[in-house]
């Protein structure tokens, strides 16, 4: 049994996850729900064990140049379909919405297959600007930031999804149809805030740790970097977002759409910069 | 309108202050940025030029687009931005310093009917009694309680989590000693490089932005400079340079520095940041005269002739790391001592014993040979770095505060009611409610327990 293997065995999990969470809205049978949930969390499990697997394989392949399974665009991308399962199992737990999972556990199953079909899954040596405890810790940080705002965005869309019909829609008798089945906007609203909230400080810690960085390996701590840039874009928007809830106009759909805007900054701050724009990151780590 | 009415002076603070210029410039910062991103910074006119033609250049020129984080323009919102952190701050802080300087001790009515977690029951016993076993109880399972009393009705009040008040004004005070950090070292300090060839010292360095030279006032010199490389690759594993700082001649500090450890010396770092071939590389030969035995060691340089004994000379004319799969080899010539050219042969450094063979009057082993390098230093001096670095602390801190913690406090009423005590109840956090509700019905729970038991039970 290799990494490989258990990545597919993740892929198959959260595939299976993702289509229990659909039959779930479409059967509003309990029991689908729980299955879903508990296959997400198998996929999960499995998943925390194939990087492990895949540190200790990077050890006996490169000896004592191994190292935690984040150093390229394959694993990051890997790693970023492990924090949005840890941050959504979390808000699971807290606020057990299961249909949430609907629109997140996409996310986190493209993530997978794209990295295993499309990307360089090899264990190569690091080059050196790469060797530093500090690589570990800046992806770790704002990888589960960028979780946080995964998780946020996929609750957007249901909010917006549903807003516009629960506008529309006539009497005081609760919402029918698969609409129905969402949680109720003030609770996606509210869940929208909280996965930003989560996300927030650790993206705000991912970029202080990879300015710690910069520091020890260039000797400047921000140098306006495309990535570094896009970096603190994303900071903005979101600091834009959670200050804008003090004002009463920026709840609900507002706060929804600066989510999505936000996490579409998120991803180009992951991705576009690297496969668009050059610069310090464009050796790939993410 | 009320507010057209107000002096200017008013309207312009209250602008300053508010929230939506708060969200219009970190909007606009994030928008701006996004053009450093696309075009490049502080490259030459030619690649401006090149990409989006001459008439584009001038106009990128105007709007200061080349190097638009430095430009006045981008400056002037980031002082706008500090301007309304300082005057948020000064305009909210001392409603939030009164939480502290004057808390709630005695709860309005209003609180206690407005609340959303409250809770009313009678018991037993004096007030004063009741007063005391509730208080001990808060006093363990929440936190210290003030007792007051107050027309003829007592009034507990205990909080928690008052520091999470700060959190915003920590966040805020977070960034303006970032910038601060910045100012202090794009002022104070330089950013340069300096390119040393193995053996040499310097004792100046060439600034990145084009001013010239800077005097380090101390010397720096490389000893060695080292790169290894991954098995069976060209990929650089390691590379590392030997530095020793000299002041008046005198060594003053040895440290081998790396990629990620630089070497620090009166504030001023020294990166390994890249390396480069400088000049051509030498060879350790074993040379032997082969009617006598004798030997001599010699070091040559290509192209230059190394005298030999009896007149003769020799030269490497030619080198390389892999002649096919004989490993390295070098190609060199004899001199007669009239200064004649002997015809060019190779000698192979795996092959020791193969020069021998070819009969002339000198044998050849090639012992090992080196490629000088040059070692690329990044320096930087940076007195704000340690102002930024409690900056990001504190912001890290700051934010965590204020989104996972909150403000919660408990009130408590008791009056006389005939015979029984009258118990009223009211809790409130400023911040995730649902969370506080369900420790206050366990709070008030364990209240009514301790306060309509004679003898309260200890809970668990």
């Amino acid at each position: 049994m290799d990494s490989g293997q258990l990545f597919n065995l993740t892929t198959i999990a959260y595939f299976a996850a993702m289509v229990l969470f659909f039959a779930y809205i479409a059967t509003k049978n309990d029991t689908v729900a729980l299955v879903a949930t508990l296959s997400s969390l198998a996929g999960f499990l499995i998943q925390t064990a194939a990087l492990g697997l895949r540190w200790y394989e990077s050890y006996q392949i490169l000896g004592v140049d191994g190292r935690a399974p984040l150093t390229n665009l394959y694993e990051s991308v890997v790693f970023f379909a492990w924090s949005i399962l840890l941050i959504y199992l979390l808000m699971d737990w807290k606020y057990k919405q299961r249909t949430i999972g609907a629109f997140v556990l996409p996310i986190a199953l493209f993530s997978m297959l794209w990295a295993q079909m499309s990307l360089h899954a090899s264990i190569d040596p690091l080059v050196p600007a790469l060797q530093s405890n500090w690589l570990t810790y800046h992806v770790i940080t704002c990888f589960l930031g960028y979780a946080g705002f995964a998780v946020a965005f996929g609750v957007s869309i249901m909010y917006l999804l549903k807003i516009g019909k629960e506008e529309k829609h006539q009497g005081d008798g609760p919402m029918g149809g698969i609409l129905g089945m969402f949680p109720p906007t003030k609770v996606l609203d509210d869940m929208n805030y909280k996965a930003i909230m989560i996300g927030f400080p650790l993206l705000t810690l991912g970029i202080v740790t990879g300015a710690a960085w910069a520091y020890y390996a260039w000797g400047t701590y921000w140098s306006w970097d495309p990535k570094e840039t896009w970096s603190l874009i994303v900071w903005f928007l979101y600091a834009a977002f959670l200050h804008a809830r003090f004002t009463r106009g920026w709840v609900g759909r507002r706060a929804a759409w600066l989510s999505v805007f936000g996490f579409a900054a998120t991803l180009f701050c992951y991705l576009g910069v690297n496969l668009v724009l050059s610069g310090l990151h464009s050796y790939g780590s993410g | 309108m009320a507010e057209t009415k107000k002096p200017f002076i008013d309207r312009t603070w209250d602008f300053l202050c508010s929230l939506k210029l708060a969200i219009i410039l970190v909007l606009l910062l994030a928008l701006t940025s996004i053009i450093g991103t696309i075009i490049l910074q502080n490259g030459s006119a030619a690649d401006y030029i090149r990409e989006y033609g001459q008439a584009n250049y001038e106009l990128f020129q105007k709007l200061q687009f080349i190097d638009m984080y430095h430009s006045t323009w981008f400056i002037c919102i980031l002082a706008l931005f500090s301007v309304n952190l300082i005057c948020c701050s000064i305009k909210n802080f001392p409603r939030v310093w009164k939480f502290v300087k004057e808390p709630t001790l005695i709860a309005s009515s209003g609180i206690f009917k407005g609340s959303a977690n409250r809770a009313e029951f009678r018991c037993k016993g004096s007030k004063q009694q009741v007063a005391e076993q509730i208080s001990i109880l808060l006093n363990k399972e929440f936190a210290k309680t003030t007792l007051t009393e107050k027309d003829e009705k007592l009034y507990l009040f205990a909080q928690k989590g008052i520091y999470s008040r700060f959190g915003a004004y920590i966040t805020h005070l977070s960034i303006l000693i970032i910038m601060a950090g910045a100012v202090i070292g794009n002022v104070w300090g330089y950013k340069a490089f300096v390119n040393i060839v193995e053996g040499d010292s310097v004792n100046q360095v060439r600034s990145r932005n084009g001013t010239g030279l800077i005097d380090l006032g101390f010397t720096v010199r490389c000893d060695d400079f080292d790169v290894s490389y991954y098995p069976n690759s060209n990929r650089p594993k390691d590379y590392n340079s030997d530095l020793v700082i000299l002041e008046d001649g005198k060594e003053i500090v040895h440290k081998r520095i790396e990629v990620n450890d630089p070497l620090t010396y009166k504030g001023i770092k020294f990166y390994q940041s890249s390396y480069g071939s400088a000049g051509n590389a030498f060879f350790k030969v074993r040379v032997t005269e082969n009617s006598t035995g004798e030997t001599v060691e010699l070091k040559a340089h290509q192209g230059k002739n190394v005298q030999l004994p009896g007149g003769y000379a020799f030269a490497v004319t030619n080198f390389t790391t892999s002649d096919r799969n004989f490993g390295p080899a070098m190609q060199l010539h004899v001199n007669t001592p009239d200064n004649k050219s002997g015809a060019p042969f190779v000698v192979w450094q795996n092959h020791p014993q193969l020069d021998v063979k070819r009969g002339g009057i000198f044998s050849f082993v090639l012992l090992g040979y080196d490629q000088p390098h040059y070692t690329g230093l990044q320096v930087a001096k940076d007195p704000g770095v340690n102002i930024v670095w409690a900056g990001c602390f504190l912001i890290v801190f700051g934010s965590l505060t204020a989104f996972f913690f909150s403000h919660k406090r408990i009130w408590v009423c008791l009056e006389d009611d005939g015979k029984k005590t009258k118990v009223l109840i009211a809790g409130n956090a400023h911040r995730n409610q649902p969370g506080f509700s369900l420790a206050f019905d366990d709070l008030q729970q364990q209240i009514e327990a301790t306060a309509t038991n004679e003898s309260p039970k200890k809970e668990g």
